[in-house]
Formats: C-alpha cells, sequence, structure tokens
C-alpha cells in the first residue's frame, strides 16, 4: 500500500474525491487530524447518551420500589451504558486524542497509513449506530457489559445478539487503528525522535495499542463463539451439553482486564503531559512513568481472575490472582509519586486543564485503593457484585480516565481550534463535576458494603438504602449539569471568542506546539530535528551560568510552519473506498440477524471496498 | 526539503528501516497468533468433553485430511517460488506460482468443504455434540483464513498482469505471502491438535 506510488492513474468508476474542505470531505478525508476532531464528536455524542441512560438509571434508583422503569427495561439501560461508555465513549475518545496528537509530537505528517485509519473510524461509529439500532429492532442488549452465559445465551429477545455483533465490529475498528497508531509511534518518528525522547503520551499511545492489538481477538473469538451459540445452537456455553459458562468468563475478562489499562492509560498519558506544563518543571522520574506504564500493560494481562474470586477457582488460584493483583499497584503507585514529584516545588499554575489532570489523580488514588482491598480476595467476596464494586470502577473510569479526558480537552482545544475555552466557566465546570462525581459514587461505597446489590432495578423501603442512593442521584444530575456547562462553554467559546493571541498560550513542552494552531494540513512544513525530551520547551529556555532559565530569543524558537507555504508537499489524496469497505461490515451483521442474502451483499461491497482500495494509488496523479 | 517530499517518496524513510506495511503485517499476524490460539483453547478445554457422538475417532479419516495438509502445506512452497520469481523480476512466472498457490489453496478448501459435508451426512453437524460445535468452528475459521488469502493471491496476479503493482512488485507479493505462510502454519497447529493427537471416547 504505502509503496504504490508509481502505478498508473485510476481508471476509476467513482472519481476521486480531492476536495479537503466542505460537507463531503468529512466522508472522504483521511487527515489524522479530521478523523481525530471525527472520532472526538463521535465519542462526545456517545457520552451524552451514555450519559442521558445514567440518568434513567439513577432516577430509577431515586426512591424504593420505584416504577419508573421496570426491570426488562432497567436491564436494557444499565447493559448500554457500560457498553456505550467503555466501548463508544472512553476508547474513542482515547484514539481521537491519539489520532489528533501523535503524528503531532512525534514530529510527522500523519499516520503510517491514514487510509486505513478512516477505515477504523467509519467501522467504530457504524458498528456503534448497529448497536444503538437495537434499540428498534426488538430490543438492547440486555446482559450487561460482561453478557455472562448462560444467561446472556439463552435470553429470548434479540439483545445480545447485536451486543455480540456491534463488539465484534468495533473491536476490528480498534484492531485497524490499533494497528496502524503502533506503526505510526514506532515508524514514523522525526529524525532523533527516539524512543526515549518521546513524550509519555505517545508512550502511554503504544503501550494502549499493543494492548489492543493482544486483548481484541481474545474477545473476538468469545462474542464469535457466543453468536453461535445464539444464532446457531451451537453448545460453547451450554452446560446441557457439556459446555463451561467459566469458558467465556476466562475469555472475556483476558480481554477485559487489559481493557481496563487500555481505558485509564490513555488519561495516564494526558496527566503527565498536562502536569509538568503547569508545574512548570518536566516529569518527575521519566523513565519511571515509561517503565511502569510499559510494567502495566504486562502485568495487566496476568491479572483476570480477580475478578472471577467468587466462582469457586480454589484457594491456589484465588492466591496467585490476589498477589498478582497487589503487584499490579505498585507501578500504578509510582506513576502517582512521580506526577507529585512533579508538581512537587513547582510553580503551579491552577488553570482548567491542572485542575481537571490533578482532580483525576485524587479521585483515581481513591479508586485504586478500593480496588486493592478487591486483591484480598476473603474481602473481595464480601464485595462482589455489591456496590462497592460499582463505587470502584467509577473511580478509576470516571474519576481517573473522563476528568484526565477533559483535561486534554482543555488543554488542547486552542491548538485544535485556535481559541481558548473560557477558563472561569471551566473552572465552575470543575468544581460541580468534582463534587457531583463525589456525591454519586462515594455513595455506593456505603451502599454496597450496606448490601446493595449491583444491577437490581430496585429496592424496598425495609433496606435501609434510601438515603444514599439519593445523595447518589442528585449527585449523577450534578455531573449532567457541569457536562452541560461545558457544552455551552464549547459553543459560545467557538461563536464568540477571538483567535488566539499567543499560539502556545500554557508555555507547553512538546512539539505540537510548534506548529500553527490549527497546524496546517501537512503539520510541518519541515521536519523537525530533535534532540531532546521536551524538546520545545528546549528550544525556547536555556539555563544562564547559575542555572536561571533564560528566554532564548524569539526566532530562534519561531514556528516553523508559520508562514504556511508547503504546497511542494503532496498528501496523501482522499479517498471514498475506506468508507465503502466499512459499510458493508454492518450490512453484513444485519444479514446474520435477517438474510443470508444480505450476508452476501455486504461482504461483496466489502471485497469491492477493499480492492478499490488496494487499485488506488495513496497520492492522486 | 520541500524537494525530498515533493513525491510520496518510493524509498520510506522510517525509524526502524523497516517499511510500515511489514511491520504492520506482523502486528496483524501476532494478533492472529491470539486469535487462533483462543479457538484453539476452546477446542482443547472441550475435547472429551461432548456428552453425545459421534466422537472424533468414529469419523475423522486421517489419510485423507493428511493429503489435503499436504497440498496446503506444498503451496508455501509455490508461494516462495512466486516470491523468488518476482525478486528476479521475472513477472510472468511470479503470476504463474501466484495462480499455483491459489490452486493448492482451492483444493484444500474444496478438500474442506467436501470433508464437512460428508461429516454433515455422518451425522455431525454444527450442534450435534461440543465436538461438532469446536470442530467446525475452528476449521471454518481456518478455511476462511485460507479463502481470504486465495482473494489476495488472485488480486495480486489481476493487478500485476493489468500493470497495476507498484514497480517493485516482490514487496506485495513478499506481504501476501507472509499471510499465507502464517495461515499454513497455524494449520498444521490445527491438524495436529484436532486430528493426530489421539482422543479417546469418554467412558459411559
Amino acid at each position: 500500500m504505502a509503496t504504490a506510488a508509481s502505478v498508473p492513474a485510476p481508471r476509476g468508476i467513482i472519481r476521486r474525491p480531492t476536495a479537503t474542505t466542505g460537507w463531503l470531505s468529512w466522508f472522504t478525508t483521511i487527515d489524522h487530524k479530521k478523523i481525530g476532531l471525527l472520532y472526538g464528536f463521535s465519542a462526545f455524542a456517545f457520552f451524552i447518551i451514555g450519559g442521558l441512560e445514567a440518568l434513567l438509571i439513577r432516577a430509577q434508583l431515586a426512591k424504593p420500589d420505584n416504577t419508573l422503569l421496570n426491570a426488562d427495561q432497567y436491564n436494557q439501560i444499565f447493559t448500554m451504558h457500560g457498553l456505550t461508555m467503555i466501548f463508544l465513549f472512553v476508547m474513542p475518545m482515547s484514539a481521537a486524542f491519539f489520532n489528533y496528537m501523535i503524528p503531532l509530537m512525534i514530529g510527522a505528517r500523519d499516520v503510517a497509513f491514514p487510509r486505513l485509519n478512516a477505515f477504523s473510524y467509519w467501522v467504530f461509529l457504524l458498528g456503534g449506530l448497529f448497536l444503538y439500532s437495537s434499540w428498534f429492532l426488538g430490543g438492547a442488549p440486555n446482559g450487561g457489559w460482561f453478557g455472562y452465559p448462560p444467561n446472556s445465551t439463552t435470553d429470548p429477545t434479540i439483545g445480545m445478539t447485536f451486543y455480540a455483533l456491534g463488539l465484534i465490529i468495533t473491536g476490528l475498528a480498534s484492531s485497524a487503528g490499533a494497528i496502524n497508531l503502533a506503526v505510526t509511534v514506532v515508524n514514523m518518528r522525526a529524525p532523533g525522535m527516539t524512543l526515549f525522547r518521546m513524550p509519555v503520551f505517545v508512550w502511554m499511545g503504544l503501550v494502549v495499542q499493543f494492548l489492543l492489538v493482544f486483548a481484541l481477538p481474545i474477545i473476538t473469538v468469545a462474542l464469535f463463539e457466543m453468536l453461535f451459540d445464539r444464532r446457531w445452537g451451537t453448545h460453547f456455553f451450554d452446560p446441557t451439553a457439556g459446555g463451561r459458562p467459566l469458558l467465556w468468563q476466562n475469555l472475556f475478562w483476558l480481554f477485559a482486564h487489559p481493557e481496563v489499562y487500555i481505558l485509564i492509560l490513555p488519561a495516564f498519558g494526558i496527566i503527565s503531559e498536562i502536569l509538568p506544563v503547569f508545574s512548570r518543571k518536566p516529569l518527575f522520574g521519566y523513565q519511571f512513568v515509561v517503565f511502569s506504564g510499559i510494567a502495566i500493560g504486562f502485568i495487566g494481562f496476568g491479572v483476570w481472575a480477580h475478578h472471577m474470586f467468587a466462582v469457586g477457582l480454589g484457594p491456589v488460584a484465588n492466591t496467585a490472582f490476589g498477589i498478582t493483583t497487589a503487584i499490579i499497584a505498585v507501578p500504578t503507585g509510582i506513576k502517582i509519586f512521580n506526577w507529585m514529584g512533579t508538581m512537587y516545588g513547582g510553580d503551579i499554575h491552577f488553570d482548567t486543564p491542572m485542575l481537571m489532570a490533578v482532580g483525576a489523580v485524587a479521585m483515581f488514588v481513591i479508586g485504586g485503593l478500593s480496588g486493592v482491598t478487591h486483591a484480598v480476595v476473603p474481602s473481595d467476596y464480601q464485595q462482589t457484585d455489591t456496590y462497592y464494586v460499582v463505587a470502584h470502577f467509577h473511580y478509576v473510569l470516571f474519576g481517573g480516565a473522563v476528568f484526565g479526558l477533559f483535561g486534554g480537552v482543555f488543554y488542547w482545544w486552542p491548538k485544535i481550534f485556535a481559541r481558548q475555552l473560557d477558563e472561569r466557566w471551566g473552572k465552575v465546570q470543575f468544581w460541580i463535576m468534582l463534587i457531583g462525581f463525589n456525591l454519586t459514587f462515594g455513595p455506593m461505597h456505603i451502599l454496597g458494603l450496606g448490601g446493595m446489590i449491583r444491577r437490581e432495578y430496585t429496592y424496598p423501603a425495609s433496606l435501609g438504602l434510601t438515603f444514599w442512593n439519593q445523595v447518589s442521584t442528585v449527585g449523577a444530575y450534578l455531573i449532567a449539569l457541569s457536562t452541560l456547562v461545558f457544552v455551552v462553554n464549547a459553543v459560545k467559546t467557538q461563536r464568540t471568542a477571538k483567535g488566539l493571541a499567543n499560539e502556545d498560550p500554557w508555555d507547553a513542552r512538546t512539539l505540537e506546539w510548534t506548529t500553527s494552531c490549527p497546524p496546517p494540513v501537512y503539520n510541518f512544513e519541515e521536519i523537525p530535528v530533535v534532540h531532546s525530551i521536551d524538546e520545545f520547551w528546549h528550544r525556547k529556555y536555556a539555563e544562564d551560568k547559575e542555572g536561571r532559565l533564560i528566554r532564548v530569543p524569539a526566532g530562534a524558537s519561531d514556528h516553523a510552519a508559520a508562514d504556511g507555504h508547503g504546497g511542494a508537499i503532496h498528501l496523501p489524496t482522499p479517498s471514498f473506498w475506506p468508507l465503502i469497505a466499512a459499510v458493508g461490515l454492518p450490512t453484513i451483521a444485519y444479514g446474520v440477524l435477517y438474510s443470508w442474502w444480505l450476508v452476501g451483499a455486504g461482504a461483496l461491497v466489502t471485497v469491492i471496498g477493499f480492492m478499490g482500495w488496494a487499485m488506488e494509488p495513496p497520492v492522486a496523479e | 526539503m520541500a524537494d525530498t517530499t515533493a513525491h510520496a517518496a518510493p524509498v520510506e524513510h522510517t525509524s526502524t528501516g523497516l517499511p510500515s506495511t511489514k511491520l504492520a503485517m506482523w502486528l496483524f499476524l501476532a494478533s492472529e497468533c491470539l486469535l487462533f490460539g483462543a479457538l484453539i483453547t476452546t477446542y482443547v478445554l472441550y475435547r472429551g468433553a461432548s456428552t453425545t457422538g459421534p466422537y472424533p475417532s468414529e469419523i475423522f479419516d486421517i489419510r485423507y485430511t493428511s493429503v489435503s495438509s499436504f497440498v496446503l502445506l506444498a503451496s508455501s512452497l509455490t508461494m516462495v517460488l512466486s516470491l523468488t520469481a518476482a525478486e528476479k523480476r521475472d513477472f510472468a512466472r511470479m503470476r504463474l506460482w501466484l495462480v499455483a498457490t491459489a490452486l493448492l489453496g482451492m483444493t484444500f478448501v474444496g478438500g474442506q468443504v467436501y470433508e464437512f459435508t460428508s461429516f454433515y451426512h455422518e451425522g455431525l453437524s454444527l450442534t450435534t455434540n461440543l465436538f461438532g460445535t469446536t470442530f467446525y468452528v475452528l476449521t471454518g475459521f481456518h478455511g476462511v483464513h485460507v479463502t481470504v488469502g486465495i482473494l489476495m493471491l488472485l488480486s495480486l496476479v489481476g493487478m500485476s498482469w493489468a500493470g497495476r503493482l507498484p514497480d517493485d512488485q516482490a514487496f506485495p507479493v513478499e506481504m501476501v505471502g507472509l499471510y499465507w505462510h502464517f495461515v499454513d502454519i497455524v494449520w498444521i497447529v490445527i491438524f495436529t491438535v484436532v486430528y493426530l493427537i489421539p482422543q479417546a471416547k469418554p467412558a459411559g
């Protein structure tokens, strides 16, 4: 693909799109920045939908014996809430930042395979829409995001078939994206950008892509087995024929525990970028932060059975996985201490990105500590399937990942949109979100230890759970309010704010800030040559004889691409084929549900898409 | 600087010196290892777990499958011959060996279709028992992979014939070859685990 430069011009059925502006260009774009934006907007839309589902859950639980939702609706809503937030929000939102920032941070003009990048995005979006179409076609998935059989395989509604197919499709998108981004980081770095000069965000991105590459095929197999059981009556998880539901649990968690790190490491990367900038100090212990991230990636594959302590694996297995779980807390703790070391003695500026990053660290620590209590097997027996677990994973995934991602949004907004989000509204959002978050999930620790079971759609007043549930519901609506504040802030900023006075508003440290805001389509007029970690910082500042920072005279540090010619740089041409190939996949999935003819049609579309793609040169003549 | 970037350079300058496509292919194959690993694990876990027949020993024709396995392995040889021809820029011979590889692959898939059909007539369907479930899904997944490989081989032949491959035709042939050899190697594991390691009927 990448070397097909000298082939003749296409005798196309479809005329090659060339426009890089206008609404149509969004469907054919292969620019990593535009694709990053598409990922970001789509993921945020799913965040709103998943949030509305959460509000329904909290509304239902606001009082005992509530009848707002019945058990069946409740099952569908909490399942879709989990699936949405994990697969359609945090993963693609991380992909948005990786897509937009990794090429800029390593000094590349694009990702390694621009068309594959577009394909990944469209497959993700269509997979998400496929999953959501289940609401209108007989009911959404209702067996939890973990989909344990035999409940999930014997359920008579169509929902869990949508679950299996939808997650196979979005998994394919993530696999393709992961291979693309991993190759980009390994192979597309600017001269001098050695692995240990890469920003930590890029490092965490690399670890995440490897986790995806190795974890996704496992869940893909499990999902195919579930699909076969549900659709064609096989016996993978059918105990009456000798099948073992426990196989699903092992395969699922062997994927889903690395998945936890797939969700959190991007936020760790963002935090590791924000803290040094706003503490005006280099990251404390760069190598430790990088290696602990790698260690988390490896150990993350060896802890999965701690999700299964209560199923009766036996004392040896439980002890072994208890120990590995305690061990994985060590590299995570190293990161926390490095972040604190970064801030220690720093000249700290509490702008919104910094507030979000510090909030993420603090909230993640709380979630991490309750996680350690899960590593203790006898203690975990008491907590399994209670709200204590719900509290734990929301502290790590909302507290860690969502705060971290919002930090990234505020930090990189000027880079992407050449406007700065309003700081006052940003701080208002942060504090409402922090308070709302703790009101929502803090009480769940108490509820869980008080005996409230996960996933039950209502509870009797006699259990005494009412008060803390009400607190939790109030908190959830505060989170919704904080999100509303963000939306208003974003819209207002885009409507009214003027362009940036300073294209480096945070006095940042890494290469993406050497470009203009927003970066030109080719990113760098001249590919930068890198000499150190925090390259941009060292271009701006030097030390005098007493070790004090002095500003390098302007000009020596000027933006490489400020006067923007770049007409001589030939970028890959937009293409329809990734979208066409992607459309075939949900068509196949609908076919599996309804008709073999549709399967054939979808397969044909996909094959034609790939053929057209293969025949088409990356750069139109 | 602008001069060197004026055209998407035929020789990529990459950080590792390896072509990005090759790295991507290796990563994809690593991912595929986990895919087949999970499928094979499922099969092994359920060995001897069927509660009703037919059982493997009653149904396998080791001699037949050995021959079709040999056909598939032979296709790796023709694949290498094709790559060698491409490296010598003998593109006619390259296409010939590619077609031979595809034909051998089709023979294998055809043999698999015949095998599935005869097993079905002997009473083993996808839903008969756990053996049928795990056997058809594992070998079926592999068969689909071979079929995708055949499509890629034939596309290469067509594109080379129409003059639509890059000047260095050996590179795409090498990439498809990597995939093809991988699919062959996986079959060695599947053939050994599924057919060759004897499996007793469960007692009682």
